[in-house]
């Protein structure tokens, strides 16, 4: 073409230096998987009593190559043991978990609908989760079922129903085209929600149980709360990292994406069935949490740019990391009183995210 | 590398729901020649394209080389034709190269990262379209021509043996228009690719392509070299337009003449 190689030089200067993409992606990624470490680190070591982040990491080194007979001294003991690995391990460990499914959730969303105010709540996973535990607090005595608690389950089937039936609204009127299944999943919300409300008026001596599960919780986490969520959530986000690829192909519009040999309506299904899997898991053991899934793949798209194959998986790191400190400050903020999780992510997340989008905007 | 396919489009016809937008088209394009479809708004051009890619539901038949389209599998077809509709979505925050990579993606297992051939062929057919200097940048970032050869190069990258253009310079001014007319033809000739394209501009239409098709209200009106469709006559009744044609070297031009009074 007629460009000069004066204007191409300028084309150079103007943009931000040609970064080389692999050595960023390495870079992001170590960084973030970094970060959740240490996150988690913090997130053991911190409380009431503090525990000395040496003696955690030897701790946790003896009890996994004690299984083959070997010991690492200098672990810690007693009830501070009975700490870490009764009390806080389980809880970090949920947070990282629960935070990384809403993220990579947020972020598939996202890419899906093509739609950077998509979050996992969207297609009525949060309405039904919400209707779920809002009937069983206020109708069945109950308490759990075997070990697994009655609200997580009640929640994690009331998430899939709720996105079940905005798919098949969906679907049914509109083929797969996404602004229908948005439409569809906004009327399945709001009617679901509606059930809700109802529920909670006509119950009222259970308002409390019930918001305080609608704000999001880690306080009760238990080891079995991490064995319920980590097969769903491994599956869910193993399929998502999978189709970070097919993702940046179904972002140039569904016409140009059948060109390219996708089917886009076949791709947008998968994505959205393993988000939902990993949104209700995420729900069923913490209540709604709101933010991460939104914000989080925002950040990492202003780390890494708008690759699906590496916003996933930062997203997934960053979201782990951002809930595990979210949860820090929730216990330790007003302890030995709790804040609900979902205040703290708004509360620190909000004007974190206002920063980077100034920041972005002064760069410019 | 590749080679151009011959086009055969039999009776098709579609509909959007009981409307009915074509009517048993037909239409043959030899390898290695370039068909413009012309016709006033909504006479189906762009329904004609979607259909020969198999986007649109329809009757009748698209053979490449005497192959019916509809008997290939998803990405053999993806192989064969390749296609830049009228508003490309252009993705955010993705960078030139990586878009025009997009293209390779019949070529490879969906979830595989890219292989070298791949990148290799990404490089060549940006250096080809003279977009090597802006790899790095933003897409969003190009100007409007600069974009539209972006969308070139992801189609061209497909290797395909016929080219779908839907209006390709319909956001160009005139310069950029000829820039990326001139591309297309450059590339036709060098790899004896197939041209299938809508335009609006039918002076341009007739520069550039070797046959021509107006479509009107669903049905091919007229078919054949520059010179026999666009007529005065013609113009007026498929058009409701007036216009003079006025022979020139590079072909008929189309002068429009305004309603006296």
């Amino acid at each position: 073409m007629t460009t000069t190689a004066g204007n191409r030089r300028a084309d150079r200067a103007a943009g931000p230096p040609p970064a080389r993409p692999r050595r960023r992606a390495a870079l992001a990624l170590g960084g973030t998987g970094l970060a959740l470490l240490l996150a988690m680190l913090i997130g053991v070591g911190v409380g009431a009593i503090p525990l000395a982040p040496g003696a955690v990491v030897a701790t946790l080194l003896d009890r996994a190559v004690g299984t083959v007979g070997l010991h690492v001294p200098g672990g810690l003991q007693g009830s501070d043991a009975a700490v870490l690995l009764q009390l806080r391990l389980p809880r970090v460990l949920l947070a990282a978990l629960v935070g990384a499914g809403l993220a990579i959730s947020g972020a598939a969303y996202q890419g899906v609908f093509r739609n950077p105010l998509a979050d996992p709540y969207l297609l009525g996973a949060a309405a039904g989760a919400g209707l779920g535990a809002t009937l069983v607090i206020a109708y069945v005595p109950a308490q759990s079922v075997g070990p697994v608690g009655i609200v997580p389950l009640a929640a994690f089937a009331g998430a899939l129903v709720g996105v079940g039936a905005a798919l098949a609204l969906g679907t049914a009127t509109g083929g797969s085209h996404s602004a229908t299944l948005l439409l569809a999943g906004v009327a399945v919300a709001s009617f679901l929600a509606a059930g809700q409300t109802l529920i909670q008026q006509q119950n009222s001596e259970d308002l409390r149980a019930v918001y305080g599960w609608l704000l999001g919780q880690l306080g009760r986490a238990q080891w079995s709360d991490v064995g319920l969520v980590l097969p769903y959530l491994g599956v869910a986000c193993a399929i998502l990292l999978l189709c970070g690829r097919a993702l940046d192909v179904l972002a140039v519009g569904d016409d140009e994406a059948r060109s390219l040999g996708v089917h886009p309506g076949r791709l947008r299904l998968i994505v959205i069935l393993a988000a939902s899997l990993a949104t209700a898991s995420a729900v069923a053991v913490s209540g709604l949490i709101g933010f991460v899934g939104l914000i989080v793949p925002h950040m990492a798209r202003r780390l890494v740019g708008g690759a699906h194959a590496l916003v996933l998986p930062v997203s997934l790191l960053t979201g782990g990391a951002f809930l595990v400190l979210a949860d820090l400050v929730a216990r330790v903020v007003l302890a030995p009183a709790e804040l609900p999780i979902g205040v703290v992510t708004a509360f620190i997340g909000a004007p974190f995210f206002a920063g980077l989008l100034w920041m972005g905007a002064r760069r410019r | 590398m590749t080679a151009g396919a011959r086009v055969e489009v039999i009776g098709l016809s579609a509909a959007y729901g009981r409307t009915q937008v074509l009517h048993d088209v037909r239409l043959t394009i030899e390898p290695g020649g370039w068909l413009a479809v012309i016709g006033p708004n909504g006479s189906g051009k762009s329904t004609l394209l979607r259909s020969v890619l198999g986007f649109q539901a329809h009757d009748g038949l698209v053979r490449i080389d005497g192959i019916a389209t509809r008997d290939m599998p998803r990405r053999e077809r993806a192989r064969q034709m390749a296609y830049s509709p009228q508003r490309p979505v252009l993705p955010e925050a993705v960078s030139t190269r990586d878009y025009v990579a997009l293209g390779r993606t019949p070529h490879r297992a969906l979830l595989a990262p890219p292989r070298s051939v791949d990148r290799q062929v990404v490089e060549d057919v940006m250096e080809r379209l003279g977009l090597d200097g802006m790899a790095d940048r933003l897409l969003r970032t190009l100007s409007g021509g600069e974009q539209q050869r972006a969308v070139l190069a992801r189609a061209l990258a497909q290797q395909p043996r016929v080219l779908l253009l839907d209006e390709p310079t319909a956001a160009l001014d005139l310069g950029h228009a000829q820039q990326v007319l001139d591309l297309v033809d450059r590339l036709r000739r060098q790899d004896r690719l197939t041209v299938v394209s809508s335009l609006h501009d039918l002076t341009l239409a007739g520069q550039y392509a070797d046959r021509l098709a107006l479509l009107s209200g669903g049905r091919v009106a007229v078919e054949g070299s520059p010179a026999q469709v666009l007529t005065a006559t013609a113009l007026q009744t498929h058009y409701g337009a007036r216009a003079e044609i006025v022979a020139s070297a590079s072909g008929p031009v189309v002068l429009p003449v305004r309603a006296p009074g």
